[in-house]
């Protein structure tokens, strides 16, 4: 088992997705939502995920495919 | 470290102890480092800043470290020069350049990593690593050298030969990530959370922070102890802006200066400019971007400080302004033939900026104002393209003459 500490921020169009139900629902990962902030145009949520490594791995490139952003929560740490 | 009380979330604020953590295990918020400014206050004055060293370390009081134990190359108290031949262009009388971009490493990116060294050191780590497309990787690699630390730098494998270089004559450990920068940035994180390494901008991340702020002080004394009315800091992550003008507050919080009343602009280039767009829509939330800029050291599409730069721009009466991609070499060689000092590409996003605000009205001609310059051009020469036309000449005088004649005409 691992978890995983993520940020998914949601395009205007996803917003009405349910993303993280269904990452429970398809994947049987555990989601832990931390911190969020959702308004009309875009919204981020704060979350930590925790399943088998290569399950969160998958449900992670499946979220990605729906267009919505993953970063770590520290925002992106490659500097100039 | 007498003056430090603990670490701080900046969302619940939730404290922690002073220990090598970035992430509040609550809200997973970030952490800063938190001061006891009474006791700073009690322990600073002028005379005693007056009478440190010619470097950043002359403001230890306000730093997260042990007394003596420095890991120190000679970084700061950089020079803050009277810019009269730009600022004449500019139509401004009081115009400033703080040229950070003569550091040893050549970018202000010595003052962070200086303090991050000397505190991995304080909390016993072996290895010092970063991840970085330029200028942080300088700075770790050769500050990693100083302190006698193994050091590992992780760099994107398509990155330029020369900013390899410029990082592996120190000796570290070089490590070529492929993949996208998403992916790289994503197993980065992980890293630092599988290893017992000092990563400098992940895991020490609230210290990495705070040597920022000897910009702000340093600006503030060099101007005879006084805050300026304006300063121009180009955008990366947020975190410099947010730092100058913690360094400028706290400097007020110790009585070493009055009321600061300076307007904190952000500059960041037209191809990533997140936390300006966030200011321009008048949204508090930054909307990540896929960067697309020559400004390659301001690069960054998910700025981690972007919210609280924000509100520093909100707070001060700042503005956050774009420099268009197509201007960003006009500002370089405009700074370059007027005061003489090459700088990088985002020196030329805040040069370029700075005539915008001028512009705009936002900066009046006998306001005091300070334009920071945080790298230096020779890393970035590649994006200067092929400006140069000589006059190509026998060496025979009469056809030098001739030449130069016409090129005059």
């Amino acid at each position: 088992m691992v978890t995983k500490r993520v940020k998914f921020t949601f395009p205007q169009e996803l917003i009405k997705e349910p993303v993280i139900y269904k990452l429970g629902v398809d994947f049987g990962i555990v989601t832990n939502i931390r911190r969020a902030d959702i308004r009309d145009d875009m919204g981020w949520v704060v979350l930590e995920l925790e399943g088998e490594s290569d399950v969160v791995d998958e449900g992670l490139e499946w979220v990605i495919s729906t267009g919505v952003r993953v970063d770590p929560i520290a925002g992106d740490i490659i500097e100039g | 470290m007498p003056h430090v009380k603990c670490l701080q979330c900046r969302e619940c604020k939730s404290e922690y102890p002073v220990e090598p953590l970035n992430v509040c295990e609550f809200c997973f918020g970030p952490l800063e480092v938190s001061y006891d400014y009474h006791s700073v206050a009690k322990s600073v004055s002028r005379k005693s800043i007056e009478s440190g060293p010619n470097t950043m370390w002359r403001y230890h009081d306000f730093l997260p470290v042990e007394k003596d134990s420095a890991v120190d190359i000679s970084t700061g108290f950089t020079p803050l020069i009277h810019a009269k031949n730009l600022g004449r262009q500019l139509g401004l009388d009081h115009l400033y350049i703080k040229n950070d971009s003569v550091n040893p490493t050549f970018s202000f990116k010595d003052r962070p990593v200086s303090v991050t060294t000397t505190k991995a050191l304080e909390f016993e780590f072996e290895v010092l690593a970063c991840v970085s497309t330029g200028n942080l990787m300088g700075s770790v690699a050769a500050h990693g050298a100083k302190a006698g630390m193994e050091t590992i730098v992780f760099y994107p494998a398509d990155l330029e030969q020369g900013k390899i270089q410029g990082a592996a004559v120190y000796g570290p450990t070089m490590v070529a990530v492929e993949g996208t920068y998403d992916q790289a940035n994503r197993f980065c994180s992980e890293l630092a959370d599988a290893h017992r390494w000092a990563f400098v901008n992940i895991n020490m991340r609230p210290y990495y922070a705070e040597g920022s702020k000897t910009l702000g002080y340093e600006v503030a004394e060099q101007l005879g102890w006084k805050a300026p009315d304006h300063c121009v800091v180009p955008g990366a992550s947020g975190e410099l802006h947010t730092k100058i003008w913690k360094g400028l507050e706290e400097f007020e919080g110790a009585g070493l200066i009055d009321k600061a009343k300076t307007k904190m602009h952000l500059a960041q280039a037209e191809g990533c400019a997140p936390i300006v767009e966030a200011f321009e829509s008048g949204n508090n939330q930054v909307k990540p971007v896929r960067p697309k800029t020559i400004a390659k050291s301001l690069a960054i599409g998910n700025p981690a400080a972007g919210p609280y730069s924000l509100e520093v721009l909100r707070d001060t009466g700042g503005t956050g302004i774009f420099a268009y991609e197509n201007s960003i070499i006009d500002g370089i060689r405009l700074l370059a033939e007027t005061e003489g000092i090459f700088t990088e590409t985002a020196g030329g996003v805040v040069i370029s900026s700075l005539k915008r605000l001028v512009k705009q009205g936002k900066i009046k001609k006998d306001e005091v104002t300070v334009a920071f310059v945080t790298g230096n051009g020779l890393k970035t020469l590649e994006t200067m393209g092929d400006f140069v036309a000589p006059i190509e000449t026998k060496p025979d005088l009469d056809t030098f003459q001739t030449k130069l004649s016409s090129r005059k005409d």
